[in-house]
């Protein structure tokens, strides 16, 4: 009897989750490549499933079109794939431009100071990005507060502008994923072996050679780690395109959004999310075979 | 010895704090201004505040907010928890390499892609035997609860893998049964772990904009949407104050679980 409810309780431990996760996390995918091979049309819903039980039996009959029509128009959401990469891509550069100083000295300081510098960086994760993107506005706005301080300091007459450029773009990506780039370089440099450091320097190194040919090197990974970290949500970006881009910054989740609800071409939207999915499996699986490659 | 910082890297870092906290605290001051104009100082007020009371649609949509996150964060930290004990405790069962990659691949999926695919099966579900029927509330927590899951795990797998197994081992050998093992040993143990899950899993929650506007309906408007719909018209004091007061809270929040967890690792 005992050992009867514990093989079912962790039947229960595996299968709870397994199943939850199952049904609402595998099942909508597999949906929505039936829906990508699936023929628009107008009724509702506005496609003709795929795969289908019906009265008389099963049938599966995929239909490339949706995907033949984005080769098609291939400059029409091309572009949103290329800017998409383009912004994730520089995003992920000025994070780590930022983000290794302020590992590397929070990885420096004392015990105390560390906790609350590390504190002081999760903090902004963890608040709303939208409320975030929100305050950046206020800032970079025509009538807002920076522009207000230059013309005051005479510094220039008319506002700047600073929306709706790559500019405000790229201050809302660092504002939002500037901790999770610096949350791994900070694991691999507070983890660096000071007695190395310090060989080096009574050997007569340099600090520049020291860090190139030192602190670099063994802090690759959590640089690996934390462009992968910002890289992979920073593609499929949503509400920092929408709030402080231009009409012309068009990305692919933006594009997801307008062929289902504007457009009502579901099909076509479904086929665009898994061209997105292809992109972020991309550099998981180079990371994944780079880490095979320097174990062997 | 080197434990001096350059001064190039304590000016960028410097930088980069700023950039993190800049806007914000900007924000937060002219919540507490008077006039309408947003960027002119027209003196200190708290009026914001008392007109955010008189917003019936925001006060509808924080209820709705705080529902979705108490429920979605609640289901979460119970089946992280048990995802947590499987990949921890069980070394082999069948059904563990699909398992750690549908609580993981959330991680990493666009919130735009989640949340389309999550539609489009709620939909298809709906077609073939009517639940859920339009979608809603509970549609919402749902998708939240889906995603959140896979974040407590994390956050629970890595005490549970970090815990002294000798006081669950000695309270074994003097013949305390596995429930009672369980509820009065290791619970206890990873129960910091536990609330911050559940923290972490509420703020995800309480914070979704992108998921939540695909797989709500019509009059299930949570605080998140409602918010982005009033920004996309301009910026005004009032979204200042209750742009605040969410950021105040969810920063209090993370005080309390970054205490929790920094106590438990200075005891150590």
């Amino acid at each position: 009897m005992h050992s009867f409810l514990q093989k079912f309780g962790r039947l229960l431990v595996i299968w709870l989750p397994l199943g939850w996760l199952g049904i609402f996390f595998m099942l909508p995918l597999v949906e929505m490549v039936n829906v990508s091979l699936s023929e628009a049309r107008r009724a509702v819903p506005p496609y003709n499933p795929a795969f289908q039980i019906g009265k008389d039996g099963i049938s599966f009959q995929p239909a490339v079109d949706n995907y033949l029509l984005i080769y098609e128009y291939w400059e029409d959401y091309l572009w949103p794939a290329v800017n998409s990469v383009r912004l994730a891509f520089f995003s992920t550069l000025y994070c780590l431009l930022f983000a290794y100083p302020m590992a590397w000295w929070i990885a420096r300081s004392n015990k105390s100071l560390q906790h609350i510098l590390l504190v002081l960086i999760l903090m902004p994760f963890w608040t709303s990005s939208l409320l975030r993107m929100y305050a950046l506005i206020g800032l970079l706005n025509p009538n807002g507060v920076i522009n207000d301080f230059l013309i005051w300091a005479g510094i220039t007459v008319t506002p700047i502008q600073m929306m709706q450029t790559d500019f405000s773009i790229y201050s809302g990506m660092i504002l939002t994923y500037l901790p999770l780039m610096i949350l791994p370089l900070y694991a691999s440099l507070v983890r660096l072996d000071n007695s190395v450091l310090e060989a080096a320097a009574d050997l007569g190194a340099k600090n520049w050679d020291i860090f190139r040919t030192i602190i670099l090197p063994l802090s690759m990974p959590g640089v690996i780690a934390g462009c992968l970290l910002v890289f992979i949500p920073a593609v499929g970006e949503f509400v920092i395109p929408a709030l402080l881009g231009g009409p012309e910054q068009l990305m692919l989740g933006k594009v997801i959004w307008t062929e289902f609800f504007r457009n009502r071409d579901w099909p076509v939207a479904a086929a665009i999310a898994i061209i997105l999915i292809a992109i972020i499996i991309l550099p998981i699986v180079y990371a994944r075979y780079q880490d095979k490659e320097s174990i062997s | 010895m080197r434990s001096t910082v350059p001064l190039l890297v304590k000016l960028l870092a410097i930088a980069g704090f700023g950039i993190l906290y800049i806007p914000v605290m900007m924000m937060m001051i002219y919540s507490f201004n008077r006039g309408k104009l947003v960027s002119v100082w027209a003196g200190f007020s708290t009026k914001w505040y008392k007109e955010l009371w008189y917003d019936d649609v925001l006060l509808t949509a924080l209820y709705k907010s705080l529902l979705i996150g108490f429920s979605s964060a609640t289901i979460s930290t119970i089946f992280g928890l048990l995802i947590a004990i499987a990949f921890v405790r069980f070394a082999h069962f069948r059904g563990r390499l699909f398992l750690s990659l549908v609580a993981s691949a959330p991680l990493v999926m666009p919130e735009a892609v989640t949340g389309l695919s999550m539609l489009l099966l709620f939909i298809a579900m709906e077609a073939s035997f009517g639940w859920p029927s339009g979608r809603g509330v509970d549609t919402i927590m749902i998708a939240h609860a889906t995603f959140g899951m896979c974040f407590a795990a994390v956050v629970i797998q890595t005490r549970l893998r970090d815990m002294d197994k000798s006081l669950e081992e000695a309270a074994r050998d003097l013949g305390g049964r596995q429930p009672f093992v369980f509820l009065s040993i290791i619970l206890p143990l990873i129960l910091p772990s536990i609330i911050a899950a559940w923290l972490l899993s509420f703020t995800l929650s309480f914070d979704d904009l992108v998921i939540a506007s695909f797989v709500s309906g019509p009059g299930s408007s949570t605080l998140p949407i409602v918010i982005f719909s009033k920004i996309r018209l301009g910026v005004s004091p009032e979204i200042n104050a209750i742009a605040t007061l969410m950021i105040l809270t969810i920063s209090a929040l993370v005080m309390i679980g970054s205490f929790l967890v920094l106590r438990r690792d200075g005891k150590k």
